[in-house]
């Protein structure tokens, strides 16, 4: 029997055995999300998008995670009410990377979490009155931010708040764009719909409002568009696109502006990195303003180069030619990087959990450096994801969505990945099981990953965390 | 002292609830009974007839100037009028914005906790027409009120809205102690009644409690913002409210829970007493001219 025969057949046995220990109807709907990659098949023949099941301890967030944490938190010059009381903003609070310059308070207002603190009556007698006095204390406080944007909480959408109409008597007052976003958390299975919702907004009143008269076009510009900067991503991706000669007019939101966001709709090209979160607003502007997208993946040598080829095929020659260039200049930095690790990492299996886009994105970067990756599944991908998934992963790999605490645990502790790849949630048990763990979501305080630059960094985080000496120190308290 | 009893007035909007608790709970103190009212409708009117009060200021408005309810003391919100009965209501805010389920909630955990409720014989909560949210069923929720007065007429709205409030009643009574006390028909003069409303009460496996008659009294004591036991307690119609708070007391402990009635088994009562006839199948739908 082969090898990846025999990977199947112990997968397979796998599911049937954490199967086993769920109550028979909720069996029945774990197995439709769990499943073994077939080759040649056009998804990996799981179902996804699909609320998570009672009792289970699911790793998912909410749709204000996905508009405030994901889409609009990065936008840095406006500020971004958490609406509702004061625990969604308080305990979101910097829990993603996403780097930006600036001068905090000035016209970076990343890292500040502010909240207009919901009481009992603001409950009871609605918070449209306390949501204007916000607004006009962050105009007061903050002169130079040009925008805001509300994001829901639950109740706002429980109560029935009028957030649109605050949001238009506001703009009219203060003449700055504020951005009504209704990502309240119960809405949708995942943050998923936060993605989308939040995408919407950016279309009907940011892109529909904007004034891009004055702009001055060239045939070289293009976007950044769902690159989160965690850890510097969208900059170290961001330099092997201008050195192509391209001109990138905007990127977001990591490191995002709220002008760039405006100046969107004169791209020549749309550059995608996150296909789940913002594929949305991309087609709404192939469609309304003819402007193509192509997803990119900068993650690892053999996806950067193949990439820039492919962004550089909607160019003149000129671009394709630079493209070259640059992957030639690279060549020698990546060939040291290679010849240093991959010796360390040749054969080392990892195992992935993470958002929507990563698990399928950072297979290339592994196999760079010789590694294998068996296990993959996603929070809140859908259809899509996973038939983009199957152009990435190998026959035989196991694969997961929504994937639940007592899943996730009992497949990493039968097949012994040398590396599992997730969250902050995930990290500690797993390292408790003596298996070496990456954030990420957020490169574990490490980073940038994207990018030439980046996948030194990568190269090297995945070395320290597998070849640690710590591992051989660790023993199991019945062997004396 | 004897327990206290909690009780609590329902019934479709406008069918006079708060008239009839009013009377009855006067009627009550009469009788030398301690009360609390908890009015328990953002329009706060429930006391208006106790306290010769348009409206009285309300916890939840008092709570709002004040910054939020932990500020409040018990004094600030509670008023005594008409034999010293104690009035309480709880607010709310105006249509059309906020929570005014949550400000219900609010308010009667704030009377709670602040020791409203000592020392008194009754406590009658009026709520809202509709029970529109879980906010509005608060006051039939487990400590809350043990017997439900439904206050209703022969009318085939207010006899649907009787067997929707059992409904809700029959929700709450296993997992508490609520029980339905029986219902209180106020005479719209319309065809058979009291015969309708007798037969509606045996539906649901409860009593009639009180036929009230109509009587202009009543409204000329509401234009002065008394009730008729103060109005006028020699007339016949505080004799009635007299009558029905007797009845009431009584009651304690006689409480059911009930069996509420398909709309169906609803449309056969009344076919049953001639008020709707067989025929009207034909009728369904039809405008006048086109009869």
């Amino acid at each position: 029997m082969s090898a990846v025969l025999d990977d199947k057949t112990r997968n397979q046995a796998l599911i049937q055995e954490v199967l086993e220990a769920y109550p028979e109807k909720a069996a029945k709907k774990r197995a439709k999300h769990l499943n073994v990659y077939e080759e040649g098949k056009p998804d990996c023949g799981v179902k996804s998008n699909i609320k998570s099941l009672p009792g289970v301890m699911t790793i998912r967030g909410c749709a204000y995670a996905g508009s405030k944490g994901v889409v609009w938190g990065p936008i840095k010059d406006m500020v971004h009410i958490s609406h509702g009381p004061v625990g969604c903003g308080q305990y979101s609070w910097g829990t993603r990377r996403n780097y930006a310059s600036g001068t905090v308070g000035v016209d970076n207002f990343t890292v500040l979490q502010v909240t207009s603190d919901f009481q009992e009556k603001d409950i009871v007698f609605g918070g449209d009155k306390k949501l204007d006095k916000v607004i006009d204390e962050i105009t007061e406080i903050f002169p130079l931010a040009r925008g805001i944007s509300i994001q829901s909480e639950c109740p706002i959408g429980l109560i029935g708040d009028d957030i649109e109409a605050v949001a238009k008597k506001k703009t009219k007052e203060i003449s700055k764009t504020i951005v009504p976003v209704r990502c309240e958390g119960f809405r949708g299975v995942s943050q998923s719909l936060g993605h989308h919702i939040a995408n919407d907004m950016v279309r009907d009143w940011v892109l529909d409002k904007a004034d891009n008269k004055g702009f001055e076009s060239t045939p070289y510009d293009v976007t950044i568009i769902g690159d989160y900067n965690i850890g510097g991503d969208a900059w170290s991706s961001r330099i092997l696109l201008e050195e192509m000669g391209l001109r990138v007019i905007a990127q977001w939101s990591g490191d995002g502006t709220l002008a760039e966001m405006e100046k969107t709709p004169k791209a020549k090209l749309n550059l995608l990195h996150c296909y789940r979160s913002m594929n949305y607003i991309s087609r709404h502007m192939e469609e309304k303003y003819g402007i193509p997208w192509v997803e990119y993946n900068f993650f690892g040598p053999s996806k950067i180069a193949a990439s820039l080829r492919e962004i550089a095929s909607h160019f003149d020659d000129t671009i394709k030619e630079n493209a070259e260039k640059v992957i030639a200049k690279y060549q020698a930095m990546v060939d040291g990087i290679i010849a240093k690790y991959k010796p360390r990492l040749t054969g080392k299996k990892v195992m992935l959990y993470v958002g929507g886009l990563r698990p399928r994105h950072v297979v290339g970067a592994y196999e760079d450096l010789g590694m294998e990756v068996v296990g993959a599944g996603y929070e809140f991908a859908h259809g899509d994801d996973y038939q983009r998934t199957t152009h990435y992963v190998k026959d035989g790999t196991l694969i997961y969505d929504d994937v639940t605490g007592f899943e996730f645990e009992k497949f990493a502790e039968k097949i012994r990945p040398d590396l599992v790849g997730s969250g902050v949630k995930e990290k500690y048990i797993f390292q408790k099981m003596g298996i070496p763990f990456r954030q990420m979501h957020s490169w574990d305080y490490s980073g940038p990953y994207h990018g030439y630059d980046g996948f030194a960094i990568f190269a090297r985080d995945m070395d320290m965390a597998i070849n640690s000496p710590v591992w051989s120190m660790t023993k199991a308290p019945w062997k004396k | 002292m004897s327990a206290l009893r909690q009780i609590a007035f329902y019934g479709k909007g406008g069918i006079g609830k708060s008239t009839t608790s009013q009377n009855t709970l006067a009627a009550l103190a009469e009788m030398g009974q301690k009360i609390l009212i908890v009015g328990c409708d953002p329009k706060a009117d429930s006391t208006r007839l106790i306290l010769h009060a348009k409206a009285q200021d309300t916890v939840l408005s008092l709570a709002a100037d004040a910054g939020s309810v932990e500020d409040l003391e018990l004094e600030d919100v509670l008023k005594v009028g008409y034999r010293d009965i104690r009035c309480v209501e709880s607010g709310g805010p105006e249509p059309g914005v906020g929570c005014a389920g949550r400000g219900v909630i609010t308010a009667i955990n704030f009377l709670e906790e602040n020791g409203a409720y000592d020392g008194v014989d009754y406590v009658s909560y009026d709520v809202l027409g509709d029970v529109v949210c879980g906010g509005f069923a608060m006051p039939i929720r487990e400590n809350k009120a043990q017997e439900i007065y439904i206050v209703m007429s022969g009318e085939m709205m207010a006899m649907y809205a009787a067997n929707n409030i059992s409904k809700g009643i029959l929700k709450y009574a296993n997992a508490g102690g609520v029980r339905l006390g029986g219902l209180i028909c106020n005479e719209r003069k319309t065809d058979k009644e009291y015969e309708l409303a007798d037969a509606l009460a045996k539906k649901l496996g409860t009593k009639l409690i009180h036929f009230v008659p109509r009587d202009n009294v009543v409204q000329h004591a509401e234009l002065r913002r008394m009730t008729v036991l103060e109005y006028d307690p020699e007339s016949k119609q505080a004799g009635e409210y007299r009558a029905l708070a007797q009845k009431v007391h009584a009651n304690a402990g006689n409480g059911v829970i009930p069996t509420p009635i398909s709309m169906d088994e609803l449309e056969d009562l009344l076919l049953e007493f001639g008020i709707m006839s067989k025929e009207d199948e034909s009728i369904v739908g039809k405008s006048k001219s086109a009869a």
